[in-house]
Formats: structure tokens, C-alpha cells, sequence
């Protein structure tokens, strides 16, 4: 049986106290909103915190509030919320894909934003019981020395695997933290980092306390494509997030993300610039896509093969642009 | 490695009874209700969040026993596969998988139910997109899905029937 190693569980009375437990605690802390990544990891034995701060009490941090300025969404709000969120769905229906396609319904229910946002990068010779890591002698990510996947890289280059996070890069959010010195906002295109061990800019002991999405100008279109072995329950192994902005038939503002690829979404912006100042044309669109193919490099990390996944960037790609520009 | 942190007193409210024991933090809803409180309905699958064995319903919505911590399920309303008869009178949906044969090994069954009867709680008259969208979570590897999918439809039919008739 798979259980959960030993641990003091200390539910977080305010955000306050959570960011008070993570500055005595250190190191030896956790915090841990819907389980689902942490606890699936601590089973594994790639986590063995000595507390557990649970941040599932702060009622406060789930909601969807819409304003003039935008969205803001708390990041104790669980995906299934956002997912029949009307306003999310017309407003940002791109994030209303990527979340509606997150797993399954039982983990929609309990999973959260942020616990997807701050959502551990993924590895073949990572996301394994401990017995078959050591079998393998470790890897450097958890307990070992060398990349399996490249052994010459000085660095992890375990996935970034959240279906939200290109998607908040490509409407141009910003994440909210609260740690012991205080707030602050950093954009999500920040916020990531493209080192599998360290994925994020947060630090230890800051928390995401809430996702601020922008009004978005008159003709904007948003689309989210996933590639996944099954249609349910698996992690992407391909992702393609597109937001666009069309004024008088005209291309003005691209953004297009690729997840899955490297250990943080990966911006294209050859494949922006081959669509502004464009009518969104099937040849602008081809030559996005081919940007799309030539930036995203898949390593040997998820399931599926190596060319596989190349070969569908360009289709998802592809079909991602389609679904974002009139009349294509 | 420190000393494992001491066992808590556990509150939790399982198919409408209050129930109390005492375990370990790490503890997991899963084994509590197995191990702590006898309730052997719900089964131990994957573990790992995969396959949906586990569904317990958690205010009414399917949620995975394994990766929940019993602590942070006091304070709700929890149910399980044991309290979907009521008394000698099976749950419709217990009547027509048996009778369609929609539980052939039926180690997913009770997750199955589970996972059903939050869906025909809020859905009167689900289409059969809305019941394979809502056991999408749910792994069966005997039965192939289709009488799984047909005991559901058929019992929401006669869920609705019997409401007609009182
Ligand atoms: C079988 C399975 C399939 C899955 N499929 C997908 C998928 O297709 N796509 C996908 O994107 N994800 C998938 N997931 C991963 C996960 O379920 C989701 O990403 C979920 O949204 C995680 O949220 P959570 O609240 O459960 O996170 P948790 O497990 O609670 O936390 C995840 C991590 O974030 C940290 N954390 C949590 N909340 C905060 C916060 N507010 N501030 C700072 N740090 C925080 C935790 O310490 C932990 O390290 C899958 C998981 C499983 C088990
Ligand atoms: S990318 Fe390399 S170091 Fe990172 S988890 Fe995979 S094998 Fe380990
Ligand atoms: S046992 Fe919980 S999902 Fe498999
Ligand atoms: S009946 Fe055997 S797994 Fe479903």
C-alpha cells in the first residue's frame, strides 16, 4: 500500500498564520491546497515535509469576482468552480477550456488554481515510487546526481504540466503573493522558469493568493488545445494556448504559448509576428504554426514519442490559430 | 527523521451518523474509513488519483478518498457506498447494475455509484455525453463501459418514474 509519510498537519487559521507557519517552519513546511499533486509526490516519497500547512480553510481565497479591471480568481478556487463559471466561460473561454480538461471530475472538484499554477514539473524517472528510483540509481531532481533524460545538462528539464498556466501568460495575467515581507504581484509570464527543479520565482515561503486576469479589448479571441494519450485523467504532452486581437479585420496583438515542452511555457514570438499586421489569412496561420514547430523542443520526459509530439505541435498549433481566427 | 507526530481525535460525519477514532495525521479519508472506521465499501485502487476507485462523495460532490486527508474532511458531510440503500431497499442504481451486469469483477463499482449517484442527484434526464463525461474519472477494466452506461440511464429513468409517482 501507498501511504503518505509521517507529518504534523496544521490547518492555516488566516493567510496570515499560513505565511507565519511557513516562516518558523522553513524548510521542514508544505503548504497544500486540493492534495492532488502534493500528496500524489509524498506517496512517492519525493516530498517528505515535516508539516503540512493546510490552506483549504481559508474559505476567503475561493471565488470569481468579476470588475471592470478584469478577473480576479482566488487561488483556493477549485477548477470545477472556474470550469462552470459563466463569466470565465464567455469572458476567457481559454481558460475555461484548459481548466474543463484538467484530469477528472473528482479531481476538478478537489484541485485548485493555485495548487495548479505552483504544480510540480514532471518527469518519466521522477514521478515514480521510490523503490523504482532507486532500481535506476535516482536522478538529480530527487535524492541522485545526473539527468536521465540529458545526462549532459547542468540542469533539470523535468515539464511544466499545468493545462492554466500558458493560457494566464497568453491573456497576460498576474499572479498575486503574500509572504513574510509582505505583497507583491509578479506577471505569470514571470513566474515561471525554465529549470525543472526550480520552477518558479516564488520563494519557499510565499503563497499565490489570488490570479488577476485583464479586461481584454474589444476583438480578442482566446483558444486552448491539449494533446493527452486519453481524454481524461492524463497530463498534457502537448499544450498550445493562442490569444489574438483583431481590430477592422486586422491581426494587432498575438501571443502564442506551448506547454509541456520545456519546464516552463514556452512563448513563441515568431509565431506572433507572423500573424500581426495579417488578415489571419490560412498562409499567416501555416507560418505561425511552422514557428510553433521550429520553437517547441519535446525531450524524452513524457509519454508519447519524441517525434510525435514535434510532429503535432504544428497540428495543435494549427488548430489552436483556427479557432481563434474569424472565418478560418 | 523525527518521531511520527502523535494520533488525533477525528470528528467525521459519514452517511448522516457522526463518527469519532483516533489516527494519524497522514492519514488518508480512504484508510480511515477502511482501517479506523469499517467501512470496507470503498475500495483502495491506484492510490496515485488515477482510476477513481476510491470516490466518496464530499458535499454531494465525487472527490478521491486516496488523496484526501481525513483531517480536512471533518466539518463535512461525507458519503459513501454504504449508505446508499436504505434498510433491505437497494439504490436504484445498486438494482440496475446488478441487473444489467454492469459490475462484472466490481472492484470500481461503488466508485461508479458513487460517482452516478452525485451526476442523477443534479441531472434529472442526463444524456449519455453528460453520464460519460461524469464517470469519465471512473476506470472499469472488465466491463467495458457500456452496460455501466446503460445501468445509469436506466436507473435515472426510474428515479424519475418513482418522483412522478409521489
Ligand atoms: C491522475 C492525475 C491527473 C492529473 N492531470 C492533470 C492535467 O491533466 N493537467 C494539469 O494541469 N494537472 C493535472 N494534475 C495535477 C493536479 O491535479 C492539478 O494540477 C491540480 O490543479 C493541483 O491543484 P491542488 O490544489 O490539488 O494542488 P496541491 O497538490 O495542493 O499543491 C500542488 C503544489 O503547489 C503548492 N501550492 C498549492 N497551493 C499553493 C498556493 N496557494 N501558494 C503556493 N503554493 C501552493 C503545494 O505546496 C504543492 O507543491 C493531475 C493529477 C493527477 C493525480
Ligand atoms: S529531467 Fe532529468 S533530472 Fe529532471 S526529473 Fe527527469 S531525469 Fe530527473
Ligand atoms: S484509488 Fe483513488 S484514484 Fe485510484
Ligand atoms: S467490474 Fe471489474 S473493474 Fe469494473
Amino acid at each position: 500500500m501507498l501511504r503518505l509519510p509521517p507529518f504534523a498537519y496544521h490547518p492555516a487559521a488566516s493567510l496570515e498564520d499560513a505565511v507565519g507557519m511557513l516562516a518558523r517552519y522553513g524548510w521542514r513546511a508544505l503548504v497544500v491546497s486540493g492534495g492532488t499533486d502534493l500528496f500524489a509526490n509524498m506517496k512517492q516519497r519525493l516530498f517528505t515535509p515535516e508539516v503540512v500547512v493546510g490552506l483549504r480553510p481559508l474559505r476567503e481565497l475561493s471565488y470569481v469576482r468579476a470588475s471592470e479591471g478584469g478577473v480576479a480568481i482566488g487561488a483556493l478556487t477549485t477548477l470545477t468552480h472556474i470550469a462552470e463559471d459563466p463569466v470565465i466561460e464567455s469572458r476567457y473561454p481559454a481558460l475555461h477550456e484548459a481548466v474543463s480538461v484538467i484530469s477528472t471530475p473528482q479531481l476538478r472538484n478537489m484541485g485548485t488554481l493555485g495548487g495548479n499554477i505552483c504544480l510540480d514539473t514532471r518527469c518519466n524517472y521522477y514521478n515514480q515510487d521510490y523503490d523504482w528510483r532507486r532500481a535506476l540509481g535516482f536522478c538529480m531532481k530527487k535524492d541522485g546526481q545526473v539527468c536521465r533524460v540529458a545526462p549532459k545538462s547542468p540542469t533539470c528539464v523535468a515539464v511544466n504540466s499545468s493545462d492554466s498556466a500558458p493560457v494566464l501568460i497568453a491573456y497576460g495575467a498576474t499572479l498575486r503573493l503574500a509572504g513574510p515581507e509582505g505583497r507583491r504581484e509578479v506577471p505569470a509570464a514571470e513566474f515561471f522558469r525554465n529549470d525543472g527543479m526550480r520552477p518558479w520565482c516564488k520563494r519557499p515561503d510565499e503563497i499565490l493568493t489570488e490570479v488577476r486576469l485583464p479586461a481584454l479589448p474589444a476583438g480578442t479571441r482566446a483558444a486552448y488545445r491539449k494533446l493527452r494519450l486519453r481524454n481524461a485523467i492524463d497530463f498534457p504532452i502537448l499544450g498550445v494556448a493562442v490569444m489574438l486581437q483583431v481590430e477592422a479585420g486586422v491581426c494587432v496583438r498575438a501571443r502564442v504559448v506551448l506547454n509541456a515542452v520545456a519546464s516552463k511555457p514556452v512563448e513563441v514570438p515568431d509565431a506572433a509576428a507572423a500573424l500581426v499586421g495579417t488578415d489571419l489569412n490560412p498562409r499567416a496561420l501555416d507560418e505561425a504554426a511552422d514557428a510553433a514547430y521550429a520553437a517547441g523542443k519535446p525531450l524524452d520526459n513524457t509519454s508519447g514519442s519524441i517525434p510525435y509530439r514535434k510532429r503535432m505541435l504544428r497540428v495543435f498549433a494549427r488548430r489552436a490559430l483556427a479557432a481563434c481566427a474569424p472565418g478560418s | 527523521m523525527t518521531v511520527a507526530p502523535p494520533k488525533i481525535l477525528l470528528q467525521l460525519r459519514v452517511n448522516g451518523t457522526d463518527m469519532a477514532c483516533a489516527a494519524h495525521p497522514n492519514k488518508t479519508l480512504l484508510e480511515v474509513l477502511r482501517e479506523d472506521l469499517g467501512l470496507t465499501g470503498t475500495k483502495h485502487g491506484c492510490e496515485m488519483g488515477h482510476c477513481g476507485a476510491c470516490t466518496v462523495l464530499l458535499d454531494g460532490r465525487p472527490v478521491l478518498s486516496c488523496l484526501a486527508l481525513a483531517v480536512e474532511a471533518q466539518g463535512h458531510e461525507i458519503r459513501t457506498v454504504e449508505g446508499l440503500a436504505h434498510g433491505p431497499h437497494l439504490h436504484p442504481l445498486q438494482q440496475t447494475f446488478a441487473e444489467t451486469g454492469a459490475a462484472q469483477c466490481g472492484y470500481c463499482t461503488p466508485g461508479f455509484l458513487m460517482t452516478a449517484a452525485a451526476l442523477l442527484e443534479t441531472t434529472r434526464t442526463p444524456s449519455e455525453a453528460d453520464i460519460r463525461q461524469a464517470i469519465a474519472g471512473n476506470l472499469c477494466r472488465c466491463t467495458g463501459y457500456t452496460k455501466i452506461v446503460e445501468a445509469i440511464a436506466l436507473a435515472a429513468e426510474r428515479m424519475r418514474e418513482q418522483a412522478e409517482h409521489v
